[in-house]
């Protein structure tokens, strides 16, 4: 089969080239198929998303869905207080109308003509089309953020995010700096017990924390949430690798002007290990905007959901809305989006880095 | 004693600035107490200080809930209480363990647990195969020269940040009896296609929603191995005139090797704990068909209607276990690598 042989040749040039080669080859072909296909495959289900978020839920209904939210054109007719329905008809004889409907009666419709008010004409029902233009239905946003709970959802989810950061970055912080900028005896026993820590996910624990949680009366608040997670064994190894650059002199000449331990911390050793801090905060604020199993066992209250939760008690319901899920899907997905955009370099390379996520 | 704060240089510089305000206030006001405790202490005690916060979260998060829950597995009946539990001794894990023939979980008194089992081994073996073998592609493509590599570094990238609901939504919107698949299927000529009604279709689409989320991940992390791999090395090759393959199989392939391991084990230790966007996407369904061993565990101790709290717990060592043994590789293959 040379046809494969040829492609496969193909692929292997793709995989085995690197930068800087002059001429285009068909294998750079190849790679732009590729980046074109993943741009499809990566992208079309937000959009997707994003389009459908503002269809009406007669709009979702239909098989096979429209590209883009559509909604059906109105006009207002001299002699009738309501706007009425539009419609493109086909006459007897072929010809296309756009009329407007009166009213429905069975199979046939009450149409009138919108320049000629005066004429009234009755037509079988299978013979028109309503007249569609591009119209968002913004209620989807508006409603839930409205009469639902979803207003609440999204507060309690920034507190949490807020709250669980500044916890993770100061208590992670200071541990971190304990490690790296002393010697004292049992440092690497504690360092050995952080290692050890980092495999217990939360998964292992379930029942136990839950547990924990319940005797601190916490069920059902947003500490909860926010305090079972504080401590990351790889938040503490990320500072520390950052702390162990800073140079001693530093810090020793910081004692010479008498300044504590905890001025140290925080005036000398923290605005210098910044860029890791930042690193773990971006972390922190993500892995709490997204965190979902945890809070579901802990938050049963409606009150305290959090965005996570909330959607997916959303589509969790026997009568499910979608017009509404879909628009707060889109809002959920906005804020990871917006940081994502400004700081897309910068998580990336912290991401590479670390080898964390 | 200097500042080190510099003015802020780009809009993430600015955003940290501005972040990191609040926690300047709060630092400030422990100036005074922190320099007390210093003088009490002396200089000596000062790392158990700053370690303090730390350690109790740990112990009270992670090492006192360890070892509740294994006396957790030693008990029954339905109570939240450890003291209102009756000891059973080996029983949950009997229970779990009582079959018949291990390769067929249906001959397993908890079935459902071993169900479980065989879904997320299957799980795990598509997904990070596969998941493995996408990212090597997309990191060797976006190695290339390319115009714009940012951009679609990026494209494949974003997922990995949506949270597991979103992406979960995403998806089933996609794949509903009603949704674009099937208009797409219907409009060239197919039946429709029920995808969560066939065991096979769910399992599929468990599979391919999470690679889609998660491959820009470890994309990141080959991409950044293969950068690291030295040009020379590339260029003596190609003065020798040595076949593109044999670059990629005697050069490339090798100098990656350790990113690759660490890849494969870091996927491992996420496959075995997959629940979030499967559950959101199929419930676990069609019947047990996705329900994995994580969710087993959720179910047994928080939805069912008899809270089973000493079996969730006998199920999670099972699965503790399992993740020990991972993670240990884990840190060997980070060590190699690191070291090489």
């Amino acid at each position: 089969m040379p046809d494969t042989a040829q492609s496969s040749h193909a692929v292997w040039h793709v995989l085995t080239a690197r930068r800087g080669q002059g001429k285009l080859h068909w294998t750079d072909i190849f790679t732009y198929l590729y980046l074109g296909f993943g741009l499809f495959l990566m992208f079309a289900p937000v959009v997707w998303l994003v389009l459908s978020s503002f269809k009406t839920p007669a709009g979702l209904q239909e098989f096979p869905p429209t590209l883009l939210p559509l909604g059906q054109v109105s006009v207002a007719v001299e002699g009738h207080a309501e706007p009425l329905l539009l419609f493109d008809v086909t006459m007897e004889d072929g010809s296309v109308r756009q009329l407007a409907q009166i009213r429905r009666v069975g199979i046939t419709a009450q149409m009138i003509d919108p320049a000629n008010p005066e004429e009234r004409l009755q037509v079988p029902i299978a013979t028109r089309e309503p007249v569609r233009e591009f119209r968002m239905a913004l209620e989807n946003y508006r409603d839930p953020l409205e009469r639902f709970n979803f207003m609440r959802y999204l507060w309690n989810t920034v507190v949490v995010t807020f709250a669980a950061t500044l916890v993770t970055l100061l208590i992670n912080s200071m541990a971190a700096y304990g490690l790296s900028i002393y010697e004292f005896r049992g440092r690497n026993a504690i360092m050995l017990f952080v290692i050890g820590t980092l495999m217990i996910p939360i998964t292992v624990i379930l029942v136990p924390v839950y547990l924990v949680v319940t005797n601190l009366g916490m069920i059902n608040s947003l500490w909860a949430v926010i305090l079972p997670g504080a401590a990351t064994p790889t938040g503490v190894f990320l500072l520390r690798q950052y702390m162990l650059t800073i140079p001693r002199d530093l810090i020793e000449a910081a004692r010479m002007d008498k300044a504590s331990e905890w001025q140290i911390y925080w005036r000398v050793v923290m605005p210098l290990a910044m860029p890791a801090v930042a690193v773990l905060a971006i972390f922190s604020i993500m892995w709490r905007w997204n965190e979902f199993l945890w809070p579901l066992i802990v938050l049963n209250r409606s009150e305290v959901y959090t965005l996570q939760v909330g959607l997916n008690s959303f589509q969790g319901e026997l009568d499910v809305q979608w017009h509404y899920i879909l628009a707060m899907t889109v809002v959920t997905l906005i804020p990871v989006v917006i940081v994502f955009g400004f700081l897309q370099r910068f998580i990336t390379t912290g991401i590479a880095s670390s080898g964390m996520k | 004693m200097a500042r080190v704060y510099d003015k802020p240089q780009t809009t993430g510089e600015a955003l940290t600035h501005v972040a990191a305000t609040p926690v300047r206030v709060l630092f400030r006001l422990l100036d005074y107490p922190m320099s007390a405790i210093q003088r009490l202490l002396g200089i000596g005690g000062m790392p158990w200080l700053f370690l303090l916060p730390n350690l109790v979260f740990f112990g009270m998060f992670v090492v006192i809930p360890l070892f509740l829950n294994f006396a957790y597995s030693l008990t029954g009946g339905t109570a939240l209480f450890l003291s209102d539990r009756p000891f059973v001794e080996g029983e949950q894990y009997g229970f779990l363990f009582d079959c018949e023939n291990y390769a067929d979980p249906l001959s397993c008194r908890e079935d459902r647990f071993w169900k479980g089992i065989f879904n997320t081994a299957i799980f795990i073996f598509f997904q990070v195969s596969f998941m493995v073998l996408f990212s090597l592609i997309t990191a060797l493509v976006l190695n290339r020269e390319i115009r714009g590599r940012g951009f679609w570094r990026a494209v494949f990238f974003f997922p990995v940040l949506l949270s597991p609901v979103v992406v979960a939504l995403i998806w089933k919107w996609i794949l509903l009896r009603d949704g674009i698949l099937n208009a797409f299927l219907v409009s060239i000529g197919l039946e429709r296609i029920l995808f969560f009604v066939s065991p096979d279709w769910a399992m599929f689409w468990a599979v391919f929603v999470s690679i889609w989320a998660h491959m820009g991940f470890y994309m990141l992390i080959l991409l950044a191995g293969l950068q690291a791999i030295q040009p020379d090395l590339y260029e003596a090759a190609e003065m020798d005139g040595t076949s593109k393959e044999r670059v990629f199989f005697r050069i490339t392939l090798p100098l990656l090797w350790p990113n690759m391991l660490v890849v494969i084990v870091l996927a491992l230790i996420k496959g075995v704990q997959v629940f979030d966007e499967v559950y959101v996407l199929t419930g676990g369904g069609p019947g047990t068909a996705t329900q994995f061993i994580v969710q087993y565990i959720y179910n047994t101790a928080f939805t069912n209607q008899v809270q089973n709290f000493g079996l969730a717990s006998a199920a999670s060592m099972v699965l503790g276990g399992v993740l020990f043994v991972l993670t240990l590789t884990q840190l060997a293959a980070t060590r190699r690598r690191d070291n090489a």
